[in-house]
């Protein structure tokens, strides 16, 4: 217990004041995994057992989909929408196919965002899950009209929409189409805010590009989890645009705050009970008679 | 002969074509420019203001590359900053409050990537302009003369109707930045220009554009004659809709773009 406790310390400014870990046990001879924040070397278990951060230092690994909607809604809650609507190779681009068929087979996800209804901390709401293991989350047709159905869906229903983004952008393979999604998710967006509808995102490791530009930045409330890099333009084509070095942790969710652009950074330990008390406030929100 | 993608894509960049402001100058009279953001500063790459359509008062926006070296280099080569999209997004807003239609000419290669313009916000820039454009309380015309490069081209695209001309393209990326990325080669951005299917007569096949104008007389008196007319006639029509059905219809015509059947 005692060593367990002293591995678990907080080091991260951002973890102090209460973060509890969950007790796990490390066998020997079990496998690790070194932290890309602290370099040290970290059983698989430890990090396992702590929302997928590293429990000397706090560092967000990325994870899958179904994990972190598993870590974050109620037990039991989240019910499944538009889960048969599958990409298509509708422009013949070379390779596409291919791709995704191998990054299908690997996530054993359809596309790269999962939608549905779920409750956190006993609040009903919309949810949508992007996930990083299926093309690093690009928005092509399906995820565009998957979160664009996501937010319809809430606009009819008046629930709130809670979204994680993680996503490389706009998916190429798709050509103009995928582009157009930036605008027709914006549109949903704005057709449920003007309901008086809440909806918050939480920004996770990496959201860049066009999901920068169109839903992720247009919540009511932004929340960001640390160290995740957030952006538009991609880091190394702004060093080969302007030819200069970038500053330090250019783009880090640290550096949106410091900018004004995201409401809050906020570590997974906190999420549930962050996302659950910011639903408990809005929970007459978009009332009809209002 | 019909002109290759890439070599479309070359056409489209090409300094000997008519640039934003030639545009506003040609077809309007009494242009007067605003500028700023009130907030940061003025993006010169985003020209905007009032000017008169054929007697009608309308709001214009354009993207402006430069004419000249010295002139592309104050003009960041047509590259809008974060204030650019939030100047025009002030003068959209302008134009809904005093009922003015809106036209907006595209010519960039994409929004600036910049040290300065992600710490002023370029995606939340362009986000602010996709959402508030949607249900902008006004008809809103867009016209790609040059470059459609990507969300800086869509920021002022969010339109009731989207013109191309002949020669210009419309790309979720540039072909050299696809191939670099897909195909680690730059050499290879013929080949992408053609898989992206970035040309006028795809993204009229893919109901992203409405019409394609032709690029015979460009530049000439009669060209912007004819353009004069047709946005005249067009924006008539368009004030014809009740404010909602202009709005349903802006909304579902993005709507449709990709859409799926299906659970």
């Amino acid at each position: 217990m005692g060593f367990v406790n002293f591995l678990h310390k907080p080091k991260n400014e951002l973890e102090k004041g209460g973060r509890k870990y969950p007790e796990v046990q490390f066998d020997e001879g079990e496998s690790t995994r070194e932290c890309p924040g602290c370099k040290k070397s970290v059983p698989l278990s430890h990090i396992w057992g702590s929302k997928n951060c590293c429990p000397k230092c706090g560092h967000h690994f990325r994870m899958n989909s179904r994990q972190r909607l598993n870590m974050t809604v109620d037990k039991g809650s989240f019910e499944e929408m538009f889960s048969d609507l599958q990409a298509e190779d509708f422009m013949e681009f070379p390779g596409y196919e291919a791709k995704l068929k191998t990054t299908g087979d690997s996530c054993r996800e359809k596309e790269a965002v999962i939608c549905g209804t779920a409750e956190i901390k006993g609040n009903k709401c919309c949810v949508f899950v992007m996930e990083p293991y299926f093309m690093m989350g690009s928005m092509g047709t399906v995820v565009g009209e998957k979160i664009t159905r996501i937010f319809e869906y809430a606009s009819e229903k008046r629930l709130p929409v809670v979204g994680f983004t993680v996503s490389g952008g706009a998916r190429m393979q798709e050509g103009i189409l995928s582009l157009m999604q930036m605008a027709k998710t914006s549109g949903a967006v704005k057709r449920h805010s003007d309901k008086g509808l809440l909806y918050i995102a939480v920004l996770t490791d990496p959201t860049t590009g066009g999901v920068t530009a169109s839903f992720a930045m247009e919540a009511d409330i932004i929340m960001a989890e640390p160290g995740a890099t957030i952006g538009f333009a991609g880091a190394r084509v702004i060093e080969q645009t302007t030819r200069k070095k970038l500053p330090n942790g250019f783009q880090k969710s640290e550096f949106l705050l410091e900018h004004g652009f995201i409401d809050r950074i906020v570590p997974r330990s906190e999420q549930r009970e962050t996302l659950g008390k910011l639903l408990g406030y809005h929970s007459s929100a978009g009332d009809e008679n209002e | 002969m019909s002109k290759s993608a890439y070599e479309k894509v070359k056409t489209a960049r090409s300094n000997s074509r008519p640039t934003g402001k030639n545009y506003v100058d040609s077809i309007f009279t009494d242009f007067i420019e605003m500028h700023g953001d009130r907030s940061f500063g003025d993006d010169p790459a985003i020209v905007g203001g009032i000017a008169s359509l054929k007697g009608m008062p309308v709001t214009v926006i354009a993207c402006e590359k430069g004419r000249d070296a010295k002139e592309r280099i104050f003009r960041n080569f047509g590259a809008p900053n974060p204030e650019g999209y939030r100047k025009a997004l002030r003068l959209m807003k302008q134009a809904e409050k005093f009922k003015r239609p809106v036209i907006c000419f595209v010519d960039t290669s994409g929004a600036f990537c910049g040290v300065g313009a992600e710490e002023r916000g370029q995606g939340q820039a362009i986000a602010a302009n996709l959402m508030e454009m949607m249900t902008l309380k006004t008809p809103v015309i867009s016209i790609v003369i040059g470059e459609g490069g990507s969300g800086g081209a869509l920021a002022l695209a969010v339109a009731d109707r989207v013109w191309m001309l002949e020669n210009s393209v419309y790309s979720v990326i540039s072909p050299e930045g696809c191939a670099s990325i897909l195909w680690k080669d730059a050499g290879a951005a013929k080949n992408a220009a053609e898989s992206l299917k970035l040309t006028a007569d795809d993204a009229l096949g893919f109901n992203v554009a409405e019409r394609v104008i032709e690029e015979k007389n460009i530049g000439k008196k009669e060209f912007y004659r004819d353009l004069r007319e047709d946005l005249y006639q067009e924006i008539e029509r368009l004030s014809l809709l009740s404010e909602e059905e202009l709005l349903d219809n802006r909304y579902n015509r993005f709507r449709r773009l990709g859409e799926r059947q299906g659970e």
